[in-house]
């Protein structure tokens, strides 16, 4: 879905927690997630300090976005 | 001559510890064999020997493969193998994942021959087949019977050291590796021939088949991402509660698009998982752990962000096929292009 996407000339960053299987596939930005049945989660902290790890990974989503590349590249 | 001793590696399901609620089961090691190791025992007769199954949960093992693989690696050796054997893994993606790189693991480091099995489509197939010897499957456990008549010949054919003849013959998924053989014709006849069938319209087998690297080129960079339209994509089946299109929890046939004008957050009221291949407890809970519409709200009113685009769009990965996949985004992608999108955020499970 995202070389599809991404085919049509809209640059997407792909969210996953399997990187490999990103990668494979054939994604070209990709950002790390937490876990696969909640990658912009964590259950086990606190509402708020959940919040804040879900923004984190929103900002390196947009930077992501943001950053000119040439080839496959992992936001970490 | 003594039994050849195999240790076979499965995950949490086939080791009958659990489904998804079990996904992140440690490595744990049980001497002889356990579930499909039955089948392939009964294969092998008297030639080998299953001494020890390693079981690890597929979430556990893709979310900490560095771990996950020396703790394996442990339990592995301690058995003392001749032969490693992982699976078959059919069409699961993480499970797939697992087996390739546990058995890639093995014959690097324990230096034993290894052998696994999957769907063509299985991105463990993709990841891996250069590595080890992976045996096409059919896309789900139905076909275990099938896979297992192919791998267990071939894993005593490869513990033996015995010539292994070409993809086609053995059923494996070609590993990209050539060896040299004398034909009978010389290669200008054959090319000949092959020209001509091919001229008559009829079938041929080429000697070259070209690598398919379907790779796409990056798209240049937002320039100004306050100013950006950003739409929402996933393939963790995020839906609003009770599902009213339906889609399906695993191998889906279509996705949907959902308005998210004026809605602040996902909560757990309104909103649900579809997927059929994780445990959807923590998505049921807040889909914004999938879906982050939240954050991307607040950004919006912040200003980090331009819009976030009106839709979202959303399927279930869970076995789905390339296929489909490739349908869905290509019809997607349409949409978003003329909605004026600037850029999508995908997020997989």
């Amino acid at each position: 879905m995202v070389k599809e996407i991404e085919r049509a000339g809209i640059p997407v960053v792909h969210i996953c927690t399997v990187v490999p299987i990103s990668q494979t596939v054939g994604a070209n930005r990709i950002v790390p997630a937490v876990a696969i049945p909640h990658p912009l989660g964590e259950p086990s902290q606190p509402a708020q300090k959940e919040k804040e790890i879900r923004r984190k990974l929103i900002d390196k989503a947009l930077e992501a976005l943001a950053t000119e590349i040439s080839e496959q590249t992992v936001f970490e | 001559m003594s039994k050849i001793r195999v240790v076979h590696y499965i995950n949490q399901f086939f080791g009958q510890i659990g489904g998804e609620e079990k996904a992140d089961h440690k490595p744990e090691a049980r001497e002889g064999l356990v579930g499909p190791g039955m089948a392939f025992q009964a294969s092998f007769k008297d030639k080998a020997e299953i001494v020890g199954t390693v079981i690890c949960g597929d979430s556990y093992f893709n979310e900490n493969i560095e771990a996950a693989t020396e703790e394996l690696l442990k339990m592995i050796e301690e058995f003392k193998p001749d032969l490693f054997i992982a699976g078959p893994a059919f069409n699961a993606g993480r499970y797939g994942m697992a087996c390739g790189s546990i058995a890639a693991s093995v014959k690097e480091k324990l230096g034993i021959p290894v052998l696994t099995g999957m769907y063509k489509e299985n991105p463990g197939a993709d990841s891996f087949k250069s590595k080890v010897y992976i045996v096409s499957t059919r896309d789900s456990a139905a076909g275990m019977r099938d896979a297992i008549k192919l791998m267990a010949p071939l894993a005593l054919k490869l513990a033996l050291g015995e010539p292994i003849g070409t993809a086609d013959e053995e059923g494996y998924i070609p590993t990209g590796i050539r060896v040299n053989l004398f034909e009978e014709k010389r290669g200008s006849e054959r090319a000949v021939e092959m020209l001509l069938k091919k001229l008559k319209g009829e079938e041929y087998t080429t000697e070259f088949p070209m690598p398919d690297f379907d790779r796409v080129e990056p798209s240049p960079a937002v320039k100004d991402i306050t100013k950006a339209k950003i739409a929402l994509v996933t393939s963790g089946g995020i839906v609003p509660k009770g599902n009213p299109d339906r889609i399906e929890s695993s191998s889906a046939s279509k996705y949907a698009k959902y308005d998210i004008e004026g809605v602040e957050d996902l909560t757990a009221e309104e909103y649900e998982t579809a997927h059929g291949g994780y445990d959807p407890v923590y998505a049921n809970q807040d889909a914004d752990r999938v879906l982050p519409v939240d954050v991307l709200r607040e950004y919006e009113k912040e200003g980090k962000i331009g819009k976030l685009h009106r839709y979202f769009y959303t399927t279930t990965g869970n076995g789905t096929s390339v296929a489909n996949s490739k349908k869905f985004a290509i019809s997607i992608a349409k949409d978003l292009v003329a909605d004026g999108v600037d850029a999508v955020i995908l997020t997989s499970t």
